[in-house]
């Protein structure tokens, strides 16, 4: 029995040729990488895909597709794909925050350039803080933050 | 519903490609219409049938819609970036995040300013110019250690980090 099998050649059980295309980055000695990552997109589909791909960039492959296998075995329905969403919405908030900062810089800056009597720092009563309570109005806002910092 | 359309007598876009008949209850049929070849066509050469058949009878049936988009979605990247796939448009969005993390610590630390120079009662061009000073050139005053941490931008902070970094879950 050949011993010097990959971890791809050891569980279709099948010869491991020294030309194996999966040998080099589905080692024996992980098991599960293979695993899953020919659960999800079979071992003949990842071969071609790193048939068609320069030597030198076959390993950045190799992990991006266990990557992607293990987000969608973790998470069936969305695989790494809600990971996407989820940096989407954590810039759209982000975005958001920088806006609103952004306004009350220009509010501040405008207050000291034109000072007026103190009133309470409430943004019920500042017109400009008044539309950012809620996140809301952003087309608003990208207006107004396009003219500062 | 547009699974009630689907399951007519025509054969869905998976049964097409496959050649194959298409049955009342393909499993195909619902997701991957007749009039969306593309679609399947994409899924099909990342993934293989077998395998979107697999992971579709594994999830629930309400929540196989959205599971047919995100492998649509993945199987898009994969094509357009065979090397890194959806975890390329990952990287794309960490870098922006990164950045307006970057822009909002600056915003808001300048917003402090602002806040500690109105309420010290400051002119208004000291005021000013004070800020500016402390942004560009990190004066004591201002702590400058805190300061020189937001002089680097975003892209030099990421020139030292590998791009994919798959070791780490990509929360922030």
């Amino acid at each position: 029995m050949s011993s010097g099998r990959c971890a791809a050649c050891r569980y279709l059980r099948r010869k491991c040729t020294e030309d194996c295309i999966l040998s080099p980055y589905f080692p024996s000695n992980n098991p599960q990488r293979f695993v899953s990552v020919h659960r999800i997109y079979g071992a003949s589909n990842v071969s071609k895909l790193l048939l068609r791909l320069p030597i030198h960039v076959r390993a950045e492959a190799a992990d991006s597709l266990y990557f992607e296998a293990q987000c969608r075995l973790e998470d069936p329905v969305h695989g790494c794909v809600g990971l996407v969403f989820m940096l989407q919405q954590q810039i759209q908030a982000a975005e958001s925050q920088l806006v609103k900062t952004r306004v009350q810089i220009a509010v501040m800056k405008s207050q000291a350039q034109h000072p007026q009597p103190r009133e309470a720092e409430s943004s019920f009563n500042n017109p400009f803080l008044r539309h950012f309570d809620n996140d809301a109005n952003l087309s608003f806002s990208n207006q107004i933050s396009s003219g500062f910092i | 519903m547009r699974s009630q359309e689907s399951r007519s007598t025509s054969s869905c876009a998976a049964c097409k490609l496959l050649k194959r008949r298409c049955t009342p209850n393909c499993i195909f049929a619902p997701h991957f219409r007749s009039d969306e070849p593309k679609k399947f066509a994409k899924v099909h050469k990342v993934f293989g049938a077998s395998n979107v058949s697999k992971i579709l009878i594994e999830v629930p049936e309400e929540q196989r819609e959205d599971t047919v988009n995100s492998l649509a979605y993945e199987a898009e990247a994969r094509l357009r970036d065979p090397v890194y796939g959806c975890i390329g448009d990952i990287a794309l969005l960490q870098r922006k995040m990164i950045q307006l993390q970057h822009d909002l610590a600056l915003a808001r630390a300048r917003l402090s300013l602002y806040a500690a120079t109105d309420s010290a009662g400051i002119s208004n061009t000291d005021s000013d110019q004070f800020c500016t000073a402390a942004l560009g050139e990190f004066p004591v005053a201002c702590g400058g250690g805190f300061m020189d941490s937001f002089s680097q931008t975003s892209y030099e902070v990421n020139q030292d980090t590998h791009m994919y970094d798959f070791s780490q879950i990509p929360y922030i």
